[in-house]
């Protein structure tokens, strides 16, 4: 059984602070292609910069296991070079504007320091501060000097921090899905062939998943991936109706987004895990938002497919904050339901 | 075929959950098909007619017809602390159309839809300021949990010639490929009869049975928009003047031969046919129009009013035209 001690916490921390905006994945991918180095039959890295592992189980009928870790993370692309070290920059990924001014960012394979500026409150009017700015009115500073051209990417430059029972970080969507990935990939079961995809292009459209289940054609699906918890006390004590998951309650297991109806099966092949194993676990709320199971589930000729998320707070902004038990647990799960994964779980009634 | 619809119709399926839907047409359509089978996503897939592997011989295509056996629903969110459920929609909810509706759950439940008060009554509720009250008190007593799904509860309803259901989108779709099979005597094509899933969620069950089937033409068969009630769309398409044939729809353009192979065949055969010119959605043939290296496609719609309500209205010789024509279409072998 894998766990998670100082060793995967290090590994967490190195992914999270490596800057992989999606499309220029490479400082995550060198990671992962070093993690995973001798722990899988098959190792690549296709055309689009998915790496993809296969780790061949042992037992007879074994099932073809797609899981999916998407490598890349919301960010910004230097556009125009304003002079004097100052850039226009786009949002890669969706972050809300009102999230930018004021934020230190890290630019371009180098990491060089640089701030998207904001007026300061003292020339400023009431009226101004009402309204969102714009992106095209901001700007990321990197003084005279600052060395960066149009083209390349950045990302908030939030160092990945413990806080009490929490982790705090920048990329904890999805670097805690990949570092779950790198563990069941070093663990294995011998019942399943498992097909590992650390995937590319996820924030902008799933597209790397898209490739990848092509190119894996596996019978069963699952993406890995961290989704927003929104469960913070309410002002008038009175429970919200919306919350999408809760900090602390395990992983969240989807049965609808915005891009995948979960195959009933696979959903209760991991509520029965969970329960048998004493692992807790919620139902994400039913709601917008996606997953790389959107893609892998249409690939050829269908792929039943699920996700699971580890929750946390504040996703595609500076910083956002999980709990470690709920990493933990998601790990937990995903691996007991694996150890327990026969073609019976897609043989039966949906 | 009045009750075949109304079995059809009266069946609770949205989708992503299409089990009991697909065990009724399974039992319509086992006996008529050469060959049956359930794809990774749930699609019923029919084959009638000789199965010719790749390169079928002149005037013999492989086909793919493709009706949709999801419907729209609801799934359930939140348990509130009294027992209400919260819920969103799957598929083309319209809040205005959900207020004092019941609801039937899959697995069974039942329950009535309510609103919160409204500051501004004159407004139609949005999905989060409505509520299933399944007659529970707690969460503990609440036959429903996150992550249920139910469908809209209205009997079907036959006023003769005008017949009304929830589901006849797209379930007269599924009855008049039944009929189809049914009525077909013998093809020279490999005919792929395909009851799709998750159409409503965004043709997702016809995009992966397109790539499995691999037709040469791909038809689907779902219902339509009119012009024809008071104040209402701008189409020229109505109620009881024909199956329509679609030239265009919002997320498809039909294979111009395909159409005038249909209104050609409507012709021979004295049957009424209407052409459609459709604003605003789709249907599964937008899907199979794309797949693997592209596929001639188009659609036979059946006329409908109300449609993604409780209650949506067809006319009886619509769909009967519609089974005729269809019927002719797939006979005869196809030149162009």
């Amino acid at each position: 059984m894998p766990a998670i001690g100082n060793a995967q916490l290090k590994l967490l921390e190195r992914l999270s602070n490596a800057c992989a905006v999606s499309g220029d994945e490479g400082e995550v991918r060198k990671i992962v292609l070093a993690e995973i180095e001798g722990r899988a039959d098959e190792i690549k890295v296709d055309a689009l910069g998915n790496v993809l592992a296969i780790k061949k189980g042992s037992e007879r009928k074994r099932l073809r296991v797609m899981l999916s870790a998407h490598m890349d993370e919301v960010g910004f692309m230097l556009v125009a070079d304003d002079g004097e070290g100052i850039f226009r920059f786009e949002v890669i990924g969706s972050i809300d504007p009102r999230q930018l001014p004021g934020k230190a960012v890290l630019v371009g394979r180098d990491h060089t320091p640089g701030v998207i500026g904001a007026r300061p409150i003292h020339l400023t009017t009431a009226d101004e501060r009402k309204r969102a700015i714009p992106v095209d009115s901001l700007r990321i500073d990197l003084g005279p000097g600052g060395k960066a051209k149009p083209g390349d990417r950045a990302t908030f430059a939030t160092p990945f921090r413990r806080v009490g029972p929490s982790l705090l970080g920048k990329a904890l969507d999805n670097r805690l899905g990949v570092a779950t990935l790198i563990e069941l990939l070093r663990n294995a079961p011998p019942n399943v062939d498992l097909l590992a995809a650390f995937t590319v292009q996820e924030e902008i459209g799933l597209r790397g998943a898209k490739v990848a289940a092509f190119a894996l054609d596996p019978d069963l699906g699952i993406a890995v991936d961290a989704t927003p918890a929104h469960d913070q006390p309410s002002w008038d004590g009175e429970p919200a109706p919306f919350y999408n998951t809760r900090l602390g309650l395990g992983p969240a297991l989807y049965v609808a987004d915005r891009a995948t109806l979960s195959d009933p099966r696979l959903v209760r092949w991991l509520t029965d895990s969970a329960e048998a194993a004493g692992l807790p676990y919620q139902i994400r709320q039913p709601g917008g938002g996606g997953t790389d199971a959107g893609a892998i589930h249409r690939a050829r000729a269908g792929v039943p497919a699920v996700s699971v998320s580890v929750p946390h707070r504040y996703p595609h902004t500076a910083a956002s904050l999980a709990r470690l038990d709920d990493w933990k647990n998601t790990l937990a799960l995903l691996h007991t339901a694996l150890t327990r994964l026969t073609p019976a779980v897609l043989a039966g009634e949906r | 075929m009045k009750s075949l619809i109304q079995k059809l119709t009266e069946t609770f399926s949205p989708s992503g959950y299409e089990n009991a839907i697909r065990e009724v047409i399974r039992r319509e359509v086992e006996p008529l098909a050469d060959e049956l089978r359930v794809d990774a996503l749930g699609n019923l897939i029919a084959r009638k007619g000789p199965s010719t592997g790749s390169g079928p011989a002149k005037g013999k295509k492989r086909l793919m017809l493709a009706a949709h056996m999801d419907e729209i629903g609801l799934i359930a969110t939140h348990i509130d602390e009294n027992g209400f459920v919260r819920f969103t929609g799957i598929g083309g909810i319209r809040p205005q159309a959900l207020t004092g509706g019941r609801v039937r759950f899959v697995n069974g439940a039942a329950g009535v839809i309510g609103i919160e008060r409204l500051s501004d009554p004159s407004k139609a509720p949005t999905l989060e300021q409505c509520f299933i009250d399944v007659g529970a008190t707690s969460p503990k007593d609440c036959p429903v949990k996150v992550g249920d799904v139910c469908g809209f509860d209205r009997p079907f309803l036959d006023l003769g010639r005008r017949l009304v259901a929830k589901a006849m989108d797209d379930r007269i779709g599924c009855a008049v490929l039944i009929e189809t099979l049914r009525a077909l005597e013998s093809t020279p094509h490999e005919v792929y009869f395909v009851f799709t899933t998750q159409e409503e969620v965004g043709l997702r069950g016809a995009h992966t049975a397109a790539f499995g089937v691999e037709p040469e033409i791909g038809l689907s068969v779902d219902v339509t928009g009119t012009g024809d009630t008071p104040k209402g769309s701008r189409m020229a398409v109505s109620l009881g003047k024909g199956p329509a044939i679609k030239v265009k729809d919002s997320g498809m353009l039909s294979d111009p031969r395909l159409v005038a192979w249909m209104c050609a065949g409507a012709e021979k055969a004295r049957l009424p046919y209407q052409r459609e010119v459709l604003e605003g959605g789709t249907t599964d043939a937008m899907a199979m129009q794309v797949s693997r290296a592209g596929v001639p496609a188009g659609c036979l719609s059946i006329p409908s009013r109300y449609i993604h309500s409780p209650s949506e209205m067809v006319d009886y010789e619509d769909v009967q035209n519609a089974v005729k024509l269809l019927t002719a279409l797939v006979s005869k072998p196809i030149e162009w």
